[in-house]
């Protein structure tokens, strides 16, 4: 009989995961914020949206890719497989590469850390202390001496405790360090970001833009499996330290076709989504699949052409390509989760009004989370959606 | 632990289906992972009593006590030798050679003497900012004394003594005290942010307590290298932050994860009395620093800062043990009093008595308390000391001439280093910079940096 009650260790886990606010891990089901009668406001279609690759061919014409990897094959994965076998592949060729953070060991509350602690020994892959401010200061210590360790923030609500370890540490090392050539360039710092349906004050912020404001930091955020994989494993090899944030409702959600084999992918680049002359939209993450069905919306009823281009890297980010685009279309439209003061929307805005001033026929417009927090039973109307982003493309034209 | 187990069934019951396109639509399939399945000693049907997770050895008790750290007795502290720099044991002495001795006690006089000249220095405005070690010299030269050259430590910022035990020449010191061009740190920190590679010791921040986290990481890199590379010698890290600091967050956080991961680390808490202004009854009501470590599981222990003897030999076992089973964290704490102010920026007599220091000073100094030491032995003077003290204070004048004559770092310095590579962004940046230089030439004085105006324009030649 005892050996089928589950012990006290595994209850405690088993209630943890599903009932401490802290880890709601994932959503059982996904709510429909659909109104009865939305056109717009329906729930995405990950399965036919064109931001993701269906199919094996569409994956590997992506130009970016190294030659044989464009010539090898793909598989069909979610986002949280894609950033395990990034993981996975650090661990397989780099000796310096540890991967840890708080329930790591079993694969994560989100399972992108799965069968890793199994395969890689738990020397490389292990549990911490539940404290921010502890796991990320230890990364940088072991980076300072020559680790390639990737920490992970449960979620990006919980990185402010470690605020003053990224901010004043991380972020500065190599540049105090001066002429010893001291630095914590091997640190990524993941975590789990953007709203997920049902996640409230703790379980929904974006806070990429705090990070945005402090040299030093390479702050990046995938839209796709094939971007996660790319992504991450650049974050990793380059000798900066990295913030990586990974928007958690497409963990599941969105599925791809990725390629099998290892490939890097700039992290210095935008990528233009969808070409269009009308209108440009900026966004990044999540809200570029938003911005995707409001694109096709407004192509239909307005006849415009609209261009789509996912920045990618947060900080430092690409101008060139968004203003390239913002000169030939003459007008812009930034969305993103978090708000709009002082948020990416702002800088980028603020960009395209001093670099292309006399190419712009309307206002840049920002479509934002609300000035407000992410109350549980309100974030379909504060989160940008398909409707917003309708509504903005057509006062935009309209101007 | 059946961890491997665990995971491979898990793997076994998503992979071989079409779990991972399962596109968030479909419920997750309920899997009991393996941990699930493995009885801990709480569910063994013959335990003599119920063993809750948290703490596996506790006994059960129908007394109720409560425990009053007030009525504990304070953790006791190690010392060699008395005051009076008499030996304690005779029969175990001292385990130093009387030319290191002698070596340690120059070393410590020459600290204080150059702190007494750049907190003068400061005062006459010739340098920015100072922080002495006074009464703590102890501590840092002779815990450094008995480290491998390629152990690793991170600094608070009142341990000169540390980088001038272990070779950072008064040249180092004033370099970087004047930030001129053969500072290491490029001219980008405050004076005392010493740091070297060569030395092993990252440059200091001045904010509190960070580094002991980055101790821990350290340490567990080490302890990784230690176990890929077997022939070379292993090392340690060591960590040095005062009694204030360690009621910051990280202090807790790092010796947590020390334990947890089980890290060769030594962290050295130098408690001086003060931090700033506050008093250590405003600062913490435990005992001390060294009581926490049990709390983490840490091996602990209390010295004499003032008896350098004391210092070394705690420092030497705690380093033993530290390599025990591949790593140990060890926590020491220092008793050393604050001679000095807390800085150029602070004056001590606002909130303590001027007659209090002047008691340590005379009572007890880790630097009188050697050099009765010495002189017990015979192996010091009056003339000597006057020699010695007369030399070395002509030696940091010499050094201090000729960093303040020094030319300030080139100002593409300012730039670099941020990230590996300069952004785009930031090339724009030194383009604008270069454009103001170049057009208002009278409100800058950049001929006083090395290469002018000029090592702007090579940094953009380099970035093309």
């Amino acid at each position: 009989m005892t050996s089928i009650t589950p012990s006290f260790r595994g209850l405690s886990r088993c209630l943890r995961s599903h009932l401490s606010p802290r880890r709601i891990a994932r959503p059982q089901h996904r709510w429909s914020s659909a109104a009865a009668g939305a056109r717009l406001n329906g729930s995405v279609e990950y399965d036919t949206t064109s931001i993701l690759n269906h199919t094996s061919r569409a994956a590997l014409a992506n130009p970016e890719l190294p030659e044989h990897v464009r010539g090898g094959q793909t598989k069909r994965i979610n986002l949280y497989t894609a950033v395990n076998e990034a993981l996975r592949h650090a661990l397989q060729t780099d000796e310096r590469v540890l991967v840890f953070g708080e329930d790591i060991q079993f694969g994560g509350v989100f399972r992108c850390t799965m069968n890793l602690a199994a395969d890689f020994g738990t020397e490389r892959v292990f549990n911490t202390p539940l404290s921010e401010q502890g796991l990320v200061g230890f990364a940088i210590g072991a980076a300072a001496e020559g680790m390639r360790p990737v920490a992970e923030i449960q979620f990006a609500d919980y990185v402010f405790p470690a605020f003053d370890q990224i901010v004043n540490e991380a972020a500065k090392y190599r540049y105090r360090s001066g002429a010893t050539g001291v630095n914590c360039g091997g640190l990524v710092i993941r975590m789990p970001m953007g709203v997920v349906g049902h996640g409230a004050l703790y379980h929904s912020q974006s806070p990429e833009s705090l990070f945005s404001h402090i040299p030093g930091l390479h702050v990046v955020i995938p839209r796709s499996p094939v971007q996660a994989k790319g992504l991450l494993l650049s974050a990793i090899r380059t000798n900066d330290p990295v913030i990586f944030m990974e928007p958690k409702v497409l963990y599941r959600a969105a599925v791809e076709q990725v390629p099998v084999d290892a490939y890097d992918l700039p992290l210095d680049k935008a990528e233009v989504l969808k070409p269009g002359k009308d209108v440009t939209i900026i966004s990044y993450g999540t809200p570029l699949y938003t911005c995707s069905a409001a694109i096709a919306a407004a192509e239909k009823d307005f006849g415009c052409s609209v261009e789509l281009i996912d920045l990618r890297t947060i900080y430092p980010w690409d101008r060139e390509t968004v203003l390239e685009s913002v000169k030939k279309t003459g007008r812009a439209i930034v969305v993103h989760e978090s708000m709009m003061n002082a948020g990416v929307g702002a800088e980028v805005a603020a960009t395209i009004q001093e670099k292309a001033f006399l190419r712009l026929e309307a206002p840049v417009k920002r479509v934002t989370g609300w000035a407000t927090h992410t109350g549980l039973v309100y974030e379909k109307f504060i989160i940008p959606d398909v409707t917003r982003v309708y509504d903005a493309i057509k006062k935009t034209i309209d101007y | 632990m059946s961890l491997r187990y665990g995971t491979r069934r898990l793997r076994r019951g998503t992979f071989s289906t079409a779990a991972v396109c399962r596109n968030g639509k479909q419920p997750v399939p309920k899997i009991h992972p393996g941990w699930q399945k493995i009885r801990t000693v709480a569910s063994t049907p013959t335990a003599e009593r119920v063993l809750f997770p948290g703490a596996l050895n506790s006994e059960f008790t129908n007394t109720m006590e409560v425990i009053r750290p007030s009525t504990k007795k304070a953790i006791s502290t190690y010392r060699v030798m008395d005051q009076y720099g008499q030996v304690l044991d005779k029969e175990i002495g001292v385990d130093t050679e009387d030319e290191e001795a002698l070596g340690l006690y120059k070393n410590m006089v020459l600290l204080s003497i150059m702190d007494l000249i750049m907190f003068e220095a400061q005062r006459q405005g010739r340098l920015s900012f100072y922080m002495v070690s006074s009464g703590e010299e102890g501590i840092s030269i002779g815990s450094a004394s008995v480290l491998s050259p390629a152990d690793v430590v991170f600094c608070q910022y009142r341990e000169s003594g540390v980088y001038m035990q272990r070779g950072f020449t008064l040249d180092d010191f004033m370099n970087q005290l004047f930030a001129n061009s053969k500072d290491s740190g490029l001219g980008r920190n405050m004076p005392v942010h010493y740091g070297s590679k060569e030395l092993n010791i990252h440059t200091i921040s001045s904010t509190l307590a960070t580094q002991i986290p980055h101790a821990a990481g350290a340490a567990y890199a080490l302890k990784m290298q230690n176990i890929q590379q077997p022939d070379t010698p292993p090392r340690i890290s060591v960590c040095y932050f005062g009694e204030g600091a360690a009621s910051e967050g990280d202090f807790h956080a790092a010796l947590n994860i020390a334990a947890t991961r089980q890290v060769p680390a030594v962290f050295i808490c130098r408690n001086n009395g003060y931090a700033i202004s506050t008093p250590t009854s405003d600062q913490y009501r435990g005992d001390g620093i060294a009581s926490r470590g049990a709390a983490y599981g840490i091996a602990t222990l209390r010295v004499d800062g003032n008896d350098i003897f004391a210092v070394r030999r705690a420092t030497k076992e705690a380093r033993r043990i530290a390599l025990e089973d591949g790593g140990k964290p060890v926590l020491i704490e220092m008793m050393a009093y604050r001679v000095g102010h807390h800085s150029t920026s602070d004056d001590s007599f606002a909130y303590r008595q001027k007659i209090e220091v002047e008691d340590w000073k005379r009572r007890d100094n880790p630097i009188t308390r050697m050099r009765k030491w010495l002189e017990g032995k015979g192996l010091w003077d009056e003339d000597q000391e006057r020699a010695l003290r007369s030399k070395q204070r002509k030696e940091v004048l010499a050094a201090f001439d000729r960093a303040e004559k020094g030319k300030k770092p080139a100002i593409r310095h300012a730039f670099e280093g941020v990230y590996e590579e300069l952004t785009e962004e930031q090339r724009e940046h030194v383009e604008e910079l270069r454009d103001i230089l170049k057009r208002y030439p009278k409100e800058y004085d950049v001929e006083q940096h090395e290469g002018g105006a000029g090592s702007l324009d090579e940094l953009l030649r380099e970035n093309k």
